[in-house]
C-alpha cells in the first residue's frame, strides 16, 4: 500500500467498496440513535409529513384553493410530503455530517465520502414507515390504491443520489467555510417553494417552467406523486431529466469531494 | 528480513494563518469581489522534515521527541489520516492504527453495538468481529453491563472496552500514539500485556510514546524525532540516554526562560527567569534529598490577567510525574495581574526526592486557559544525603522516586520465661 499518492478514481472507488460494511454500519448507527431517548420513537417518522399535510390542507386546499388533480388534498399534498420530507431531513444530516463526525475524521482513516454518503442513506427508513402510512390515508379519502406505488422505491434512487450530491458537496464545503451550515435550512426552505410539494407540478409559472423543471425535485417529486394518484399518468421524460441531472451533479460533486478530502483532517 | 514500513522523504507543511482566515465564505468572498490579493503573513511549519526511515518486519519501534517533534503528525501520515506534502510511505500488509481508544463510540448505544461500531471503524470486518466478540466483552470486564447504553458507563469502563477492541484487531502493521498514558495502572499493565502479545506474534509495531519505562519494556530500537527531523535512530537505551541528556545543563544556579524552545501557552505572561538559591538565599546548583528546596521565578505579564496559578511539576527521568506544586495547590490566591515584570519565590522546606535525575516543568495557567508552559526545560540531579537514617543507606534511586520519612513502633515475641 502506498499512502501519501493521490488514488486514481478507481482506487478510489474500490477503497468506497472495500469499506462497505462501515458504510452499512454507520447508517444502522444514524438510524439507531436517531429516536433514542424520544417518547414517540420512530412515529415520528409519521407525524412530520402528517403534520405537514394537515396544516397545508387547511391553508392551500381551503383558504388558498390549490388545485389537487383530481384527489382531496390531502392525500395529493402527502404523496409529495413523504419524499420531500426524507430530503428535509437527509440533505441537511449529510452537509453536516463530515463536522458532526469530525472526531472520526481526525482520528482513522476511512474513505471519507462514506460518511455524507451513509447520512443521506440513513433517511430511507422514515421514508419507508411515512409511505406505509399513505395507504391508509388513501384508503381513508376513498381514493383506489395504485399498483404503481410499487414504484417508490425505484423513485428514490433519484433521490437519494440527488441528497447524497448536494450532500457530498455541501459537507466538504462545509469542512473549510463554517457559514455553511447557516446556508442549508433557508436552501431547504428556498427548495420547498421551488419544488411541488404545496403545488402541482402543472403550476410551476410557465415563463420559468423550463428552467425550473431542471431542478431535479421537480420531476422526482413529480414521479412520486403521479404514481400515487389514479388521476394522472407518470411524466417520463421529466422523470428523466430529473435523473440526468441528479446523476451529472452527483459526479460533480464527487469530483469536487475528491479533490478537497485530502484536506480534511488538517483543517476540520 | 522484508521491510514492513519504509518512509521516503517526508514532508508535512502546515500553514498557519490561512485556516483562521479563509474558514469564513466572507473571506473568501471578499477576496474574490475586491481583487485584491491581500497579502497574508503565511507562517509555514514544518511538522516533519525530509524524514526517512524503515521499518523491518516484525520490529517493534519506539518513536520519542519532545511536544510538538512531530510525532503525531508522523503516525496520522502512516495512517493515511492526513497526507504528507511531499515524499512517500510504503507500508506492507494490513494497518491498524490506534490514535485514540474507542473512536466512534456513541453514549446512546450499548456495549455491544458499539464494540461493533467501533470495530468497523477500526477497519474490522463483521465477521472478525463475530468471532471475536466474546473474548472482547471478556477482556474489558463489561459482561454485565454490555447491553447497557455506554453513557451509563464509568470512564474507566469505557476505556477498557475501548482498547479491549483494539487489543483484539488482527493487523500486520500497528501504530499505536500514547493511548497507554491514560486508565489505573492496572489497566495500563492489561495493555502492555497486550502490545507484548502483538509483538511477540511477529507483528510490526511503531509505538509513540513519552512513558521511557513503557518504551524501554517493549521496543527494542527508537527512533528519536527532533523538529519534524530524524535526530538519532538505534537501541532503545542509547537513544533515551541521548534524548534525556539534553534536558539536562547541571552546574547552573540560573535559567534564562526567555528564549525556551518549544513553549506552549497563549504567551499573556511569561517565565523570564528562574534562580535555585539555597537555604541562606545564595544561588546554587546543588539539589539534595531532604534539603530545603528554593526557586525564584521571574515573569512578565503582557496582558492583564486574573486568577493566575503559577506552579511547577516533576517528572521523573522516565516521564512518571512525581509531584505538582503550585500557588493553586498550596491555596493561594492572586486575584488580579497587571502587565508588567514580577517575581515569585517557591521554597520546599523538605525535598522528599530520592536521589535521581528530574525534570521541572514550569507552568501559569488559570481556569480553561494556559498562559504559559515550559515542558521539561531544565533537569535537576538530586544528590543523596544523610537526611533520612544518618547512614545515606534508604536514599538511593532503586527504592522509589520519593521517600517518606516514616517511624516504626516495634513489638516482637520474647522468649518466655519457662525457657530460659
Amino acid at each position: 500500500m502506498n499512502v501519501g499518492v493521490r488514488p486514481v478514481a478507481i482506487e478510489w472507488m474500490a477503497e468506497f467498496y472495500r469499506y462497505r460494511e462501515l458504510f452499512f454500519f454507520l447508517v444502522w448507527r444514524d438510524v439507531k440513535i436517531r429516536y433514542k431517548q424520544t417518547l414517540l420513537g420512530a412515529s415520528w417518522a409519521v407525524l412530520q409529513p402528517f403534520a405537514m399535510m394537515v396544516v397545508f390542507s387547511l391553508l392551500f386546499g381551503r383558504v388558498a384553493n390549490i388545485d389537487s388533480e383530481g384527489v382531496p388534498y390531502q392525500v395529493f399534498s402527502y404523496a409529495a410530503m413523504v419524499p420531500w420530507t426524507f430530503f428535509q431531513y437527509a440533505m441537511p444530516l449529510s452537509s453536516n455530517s463530515l463536522i458532526s463526525n469530525s472526531k472520526l475524521i481526525s482520528k482513522v482513516y476511512f474513505p471519507r465520502a462514506i460518511i455524507p454518503a451513509s447520512a443521506a442513506l440513513s433517511g430511507a427508513v422514515d421514508f419507508f414507515i411515512a409511505a406505509f402510512i399513505l395507504i391508509f390515508i388513501m384508503m381513508y379519502y376513498h381514493v383506489p390504491v395504485q399498483a404503481s406505488l410499487l414504484l417508490w422505491p425505484l423513485f428514490l434512487l433519484p433521490l437519494l443520489v440527488f441528497t447524497t450530491a448536494l450532500g457530498m458537496f455541501f459537507s466538504s464545503l462545509n469542512v473549510k467555510y463554517r457559514d455553511i451550515k447557516y446556508t442549508i435550512p433557508f436552501l431547504v426552505q428556498i427548495m420547498m417553494f421551488l419544488s411541488p410539494v404545496i403545488y402541482g407540478t402543472s403550476k410551476l409559472p410557465g415563463k420559468y417552467q423550463t428552467i425550473l423543471q431542471f431542478n431535479p425535485m421537480v420531476g422526482i417529486l413529480d414521479a412520486f406523486r403521479a404514481a400515487a394518484l389514479p388521476t394522472r399518468e407518470i411524466n417520463w421524460p421529466l422523470f428523466g431529466l430529473a435523473c440526468a441531472v441528479s446523476v451529472a451533479m452527483f459526479m460533480l460533486s464527487a469530483v469536487y469531494f475528491y479533490k478537497t478530502e485530502r484536506e480534511f483532517a488538517d483543517i476540520i | 528480513m522484508t521491510k514492513a514500513i519504509r518512509i521516503e522523504h517526508i514532508t508535512k507543511r502546515y500553514v498557519i494563518g490561512t485556516m483562521k482566515h479563509e474558514t469564513m465564505l466572507r473571506e473568501a468572498i471578499l477576496k474574490v469581489v475586491t481583487l485584491k490579493r491581500r497579502r497574508r503573513e503565511e507562517q509555514a511549519i514544518l511538522a516533519l522534515n525530509d524524514l526517512s526511515f524503515d521499518v523491518e518486519q516484525g520490529e517493534v519501534v519506539g518513536i520519542i521527541g519532545r511536544n510538538g517533534a512531530g510525532k503525531s503528525t508522523l503516525l496520522k501520515v502512516l495512517s493515511r489520516i492526513t497526507y504528507p506534502t511531499s515524499g512517500r510511505i510504503k507500508v506492507r500488509g494490513r494497518v491498524a492504527s490506534l490514535i485514540e481508544v474507542g473512536t466512534g463510540f456513541h453514549d446512546e448505544l450499548s456495549g455491544r453495538e458499539n464494540i461493533y461500531l467501533n470495530g468497523s471503524i477500526l477497519g474490522m470486518k463483521k465477521k472478525e468481529i463475530d468471532a471475536r466478540i466474546d473474548q472482547i466483552i471478556d477482556f474489558a470486564g463489561v459482561e454485565k453491563f454490555v447491553d447497557t447504553p455506554i453513557k451509563r458507563y464509568s470512564s474507566g469502563m469505557r476505556l477498557r472496552l475501548g482498547f479491549a477492541v483494539a487489543a483484539h484487531m488482527d493487523p500486520d502493521v500497528l501504530f499505536v500514539d500514547e493511548v497507554l498514558a491514560v486508565g489505573d495502572a492496572d489497566f495500563q499493565k492489561k495493555c502492555l500485556t497486550a502490545m507484548d502479545e502483538l509483538r511477540s506474534g511477529g507483528r510490526t509495531v511503531l509505538f509513540v510514546s513519552h512513558n521511557m519505562a513503557a518504551i524501554e519494556n517493549l521496543c527494542p530500537r527508537t527512533v528519536w524525532i527532533d523538529a519534524g527531523r530524524l535526530r538519532m535512530d538505534g537501541p532503545t537505551d542509547k537513544v533515551i540516554a541521548a534524548y534525556l541528556a539534553t534536558f539536562s545543563e547541571s552546574q547552573r544556579t540560573g535559567y534564562d526562560l526567555e528564549h525556551a524552545p518549544n513553549r506552549g501557552g497563549n504567551g499573556m505572561i511569561r517565565y523570564t527567569r528562574l534562580d535555585f538559591l539555597d537555604a541562606e538565599g545564595q544561588p546554587t546548583h546543588v539539589f539534595r534529598s531532604g534539603e530545603p528546596f528554593r526557586a525564584r521565578f521571574h515573569y512578565r505579564v503582557n496582558e492583564r490577567i486574573r486568577d493566575p496559578h503559577f506552579g511547577m511539576m516533576i517528572h521523573s527521568d522516565l516521564g512518571t510525574r512525581v509531584c505538582t506544586v503550585s500557588t493553586w495547590h498550596a491555596a493561594y490566591h492572586i486575584p488580579n495581574v497587571e502587565p508588567g515584570e514580577g517575581e515569585l519565590e517557591l521554597v520546599i522546606d523538605d525535598l522528599f526526592l530520592q536521589p535521581n535525575r528530574y525534570f521541572l516543568s514550569l507552568f501559569v495557567d488559570s481556569t480553561g486557559q494556559r498562559f504559559d508552559y515550559l515542558e521539561n526545560c531544565i533537569a535537576i540531579d538530586v544528590e543523596e544525603s544523610n537526611a533520612y537514617d544518618n547512614q545515606g543507606r534508604g536514599l538511593h534511586p532503586r527504592w522509589g522516586l520519593v521517600y517518606m520519612p516514616s517511624r516504626w513502633s516495634v513489638s516482637v515475641p520474647e522468649r518466655k520465661a519457662a525457657e530460659r
